[in-house]
């Protein structure tokens, strides 16, 4: 790969370009795959990568590029590896990069940046990308002297990685990737400001199966923390262990098995009855790796009364930030679940309790009315579900249909769900597909957008047919930006003001021009008929489905209202 | 309230534009903010002064500063046993006759005058706060031209006595 090698006794050294060590750093990281888009500043990368193994997906924005990537840690654990060239590329990414801070997914983005010589002379496709991008990275990088590269790409993948992970962005100017470096040893990473602590304070956790052992009314509130950490199987453990209920967060989803007895359902705006009213009742309330978001709590005032807090989060800044924590622990999820497992954990007798938070889940379950003419977007969701087994890898878009896929699918297994959840990024759930379905090739990965977000960012089409990728790719399509309609039919005396998008492509024609199946459903006779060819098929397909136009998502915690103060509770 | 905090920071470029960066979008109110280099090679010190609603706010800013991965150490000081100092330039207007009052004013504060012109005397103070503030009263009724601060900095007394019950964050044990 190198110009020139040569050998010094044993000791192995190689003089190549920038680039080209860039390309051999990437290698020496594990990196089998790269979203990106070429541009001016990173030519020399680009010509590095030519007919070199590490494989890069073209997307068609570097948008879809970075969710791409998104979607890809997402579902394989791994860091997303992302590269655009200056200035407009790399603003392009500015969206997914605030995206993967707020989900705290591992990226590792790199961005071309003019020659040192001209930075901050306004040159052409310049712009200050550690600037604008220095709050919404876990870290950022510019490559300033090309001696630094290695340890820099080193000390990146190991940020974005290790403790609660987050992108980083390394800017690397054109001179660096064109100038020679002799490739050092791989050496060790060393960051004194930075130890993430992911080991419990064996105290705290005491203190917790304590007031386990006390509590008649536990929660246990699972968020993404445990899959990021992997630990479902402890969670299970724990849970039943303890007869201790649990209720997900919108992307703690699957980290719990959704037909499970103490399953509750995920909590929230948009979550079941069941679930919000235990968090309501609950004395004893164990967040594990959750964040305690708005749209969680609701209203703080009104958010678990009578409840002791538990709060399990490696970041120590979580802690403390939304709700007043009794017992803080410092910990990986995994770590901290392992150490609770293997006390001798007592509770207080929850049967009454388990009875009591099931009845509400038997009494006011999740609803919809289905009159079998027009098509129910909850009903579509059901029938993907039964039709995949409840087994594919679901990404979603933001809007109604991201919270009916939530409340409808049932995930009974770990990453399998993919979503924007902290940034609320329209345009993210199908080019963050097309990631999963890389990382995942033998796995059924099914795209759910709304007619709206989809339009953000259907260009990756071209992305699916180029890599004949076996994605299923479902438009749930009411010819409104769902929620905006909603909310404005709720709180703005139903004046949709630019909610209405009637004006739309014919998605079916859409995908044909770029050579995929599309089809279309309006009704459930339809949607039978489409659902079972399309996966029987072996090849990507776009389904529009037409749904009822004016369908709500309900149940619902008005913004500002507490918990307990849901509407559309029963029909 | 006002809080002192004080972090030991890699001297890397794009740090105190990170740091001030978190600030703001916490919606800190930065009072002063001080850096200057340490007895080590490569590591800078800061000394912040904010204002802050309450203690749960206090705590989020030394979590959220310790976030950053250049940052190595973070410490509210605030209520521990401190030293703090404070430079202050005052340009004020003098007569002839006025002079030597002014000269015997600013002495109980161990002020210096460095700089005399036929209008003005710039005089130079170090102290904590109060006793720049207070200078500063004193000098208003004569006049001041100009007048620059540098911002307090801190560091912790080599013996701390428990001065007061007030928590102090950290998350270094």
């Amino acid at each position: 790969m190198c110009a020139k090698a040569r050998m010094d006794g044993n000791v192995k050294t190689a003089e190549c370009t920038g680039a080209e060590a860039l390309v051999q750093l990437l290698v020496r990281e594990g990196v089998e795959v790269m979203f990106g888009y070429p541009g001016g500043a990173v030519l020399p990368i680009y010509d590095a990568l030519y007919n070199q193994p590490v494989r890069h997906i073209l997307a068609r924005h570097e948008q879809g590029a970075i969710h791409a990537a998104e979607g890809y840690a997402r579902v394989s654990g791994k860091p997303g590896v992302v590269i655009a060239t200056s200035g407009p590329g790399a603003t392009n990414l500015i969206t997914g990069i605030a995206d993967a801070m707020m989900d705290s997914l591992p990226l590792v983005v790199f961005t071309g940046q003019v020659g040192t010589s001209v930075i901050g002379s306004d040159a052409f496709q310049e712009a200050d990308v550690i600037g604008m991008t220095a709050p919404i990275t876990k870290h950022n990088y510019q490559v300033r002297d090309l001696r630094d590269l290695p340890r820099v790409v080193k000390e990146a993948f190991h940020i974005a990685k290790s403790g609660r992970p987050g992108p980083v962005v390394v800017d690397i100017p054109k001179d660096i990737q064109q100038g020679t470096v002799e490739m050092g040893e791989n050496r060790e990473v060393y960051l004194p400001g930075y130890q993430p602590n992911t080991s419990p304070n064996p105290l705290q956790i005491k203190k917790l199966v304590e007031a386990v052992s006390y509590s008649e009314k536990p929660v246990i509130l699972a968020g993404a923390g445990i899959l990021h950490a992997k630990a479902s199987d402890l969670l299970l453990k724990f849970a039943e262990k303890c007869q201790i209920p649990v209720v997900n967060t919108l992307l703690g989803l699957g980290s719990f098995p959704f037909r499970h007895p103490l399953f509750l359902g995920m909590g929230g705006m948009h979550g079941t009855y069941a679930a919000n009213m235990a968090i309501c009742e609950c004395d004893l309330l164990i967040n594990i790796g959750a964040r305690f978001d708005d749209r969680l709590t609701g209203n703080l005032a009104h958010f678990a009364p009578n409840a002791m807090v538990v709060h399990i989060d490696i970041d120590p800044a979580e802690i403390g930030k939304n709700v007043k924590t009794d017992i803080p622990i410092v910990a990986d999820a995994k770590e901290a679940l392992q150490k609770i497992c293997s006390e001798d954990l007592q509770n207080a007798g929850t049967d009454e309790w388990v009875r009591h938070v099931k009845a509400y889940a038997e009494n006011f379950p999740l609803w919809y009315e289905d009159d079998g003419e027009e098509l129910s977007p909850q009903h579509v969701i059901q029938r993907i579900h039964h039709y995949t087994n409840g087994d594919a890898i679901i990404s979603t878009d933001v809007g109604q249909h991201q919270m009916w896929a939530a409340q409808y699918y049932g995930f009974e297994k770990p990453h399998k769900w993919i979503t924007s959840g902290g940034l609320g990024t329209m345009g993210f759930g199908f080019p963050a597909a097309i990631g999963a379905q890389i990382a995942c090739p033998d796995q059924l990965v099914v795209s759910i957008s709304g007619d709206g977000g989809f339009q953000m960012t259907l260009q990756e089409l071209a992305v699916v047919k180029e890599l004949n990728l076996p994605l299923k790719i479902f438009i749930v399509n009411n010819q409104y930006l769902g929620m905006v309609r909603q909310w404005q039919e709720s709180f703005y005396e139903e004046r949709y003001s630019y909610s209405t998008i009637p004006v739309q492509p014919d998605f079916v024609k859409l995908a044909e021009s770029y050579g995929i199946r599309g089809c279309r459903a309006t009704n459930n006779e339809e949607l039978e008929q489409v659902l079972k060819s399309v996966f029987e098929d072996g090849g990507p397909a776009v389904v529009d489905c037409r749904v009822k136009r004016l369908e709500a998502v309900f149940p619902m915690v008005a913004p500002g209202a507490g918990l307990h103060e849901m509407m559309g509770v029963k029909p | 309230m006002k809080r002192i905090v004080v972090a030991t920071v890699l001297n890397q470029s794009g740090v105190l534009n990170k740091i001030t960066g978190v600030l703001a979008k916490r919606q800190f109110n930065i009072d002063s903010i001080t850096v200057g280099r340490t007895e080590t090679e490569g590591i800078s010190r800061m000394t912040i002064v904010v204002n802050v609603e309450d203690d749960r706010q206090a705590e989020q800013l030394t979590k959220q500063l310790n976030k950053l991965i250049d940052v190595i150490k973070v410490q509210d000081i605030t209520g521990q046993a401190i030293v703090s100092r404070e430079l202050a330039l005052i340009k004020v207007l003098s007569t002839p006759q006025t002079r030597s009052e002014i000269g015997g004013l600013v002495e109980p504060f161990r002020a210096s005058i460095i700089d005399v012109s036929r209008e003005s005397v710039t005089i130079q103070v170090t102290g904590d706060s109060d006793k720049v503030e207070a200078l500063v009263d004193l000098l208003k009724p004569y006049g001041i031209k100009e007048m620059v601060r540098t911002g307090m900095t801190a560091f912790l007394r080599g013996s701390q006595k428990q001065v007061t019950d007030l928590s102090s964050y950290s998350l270094l044990k």
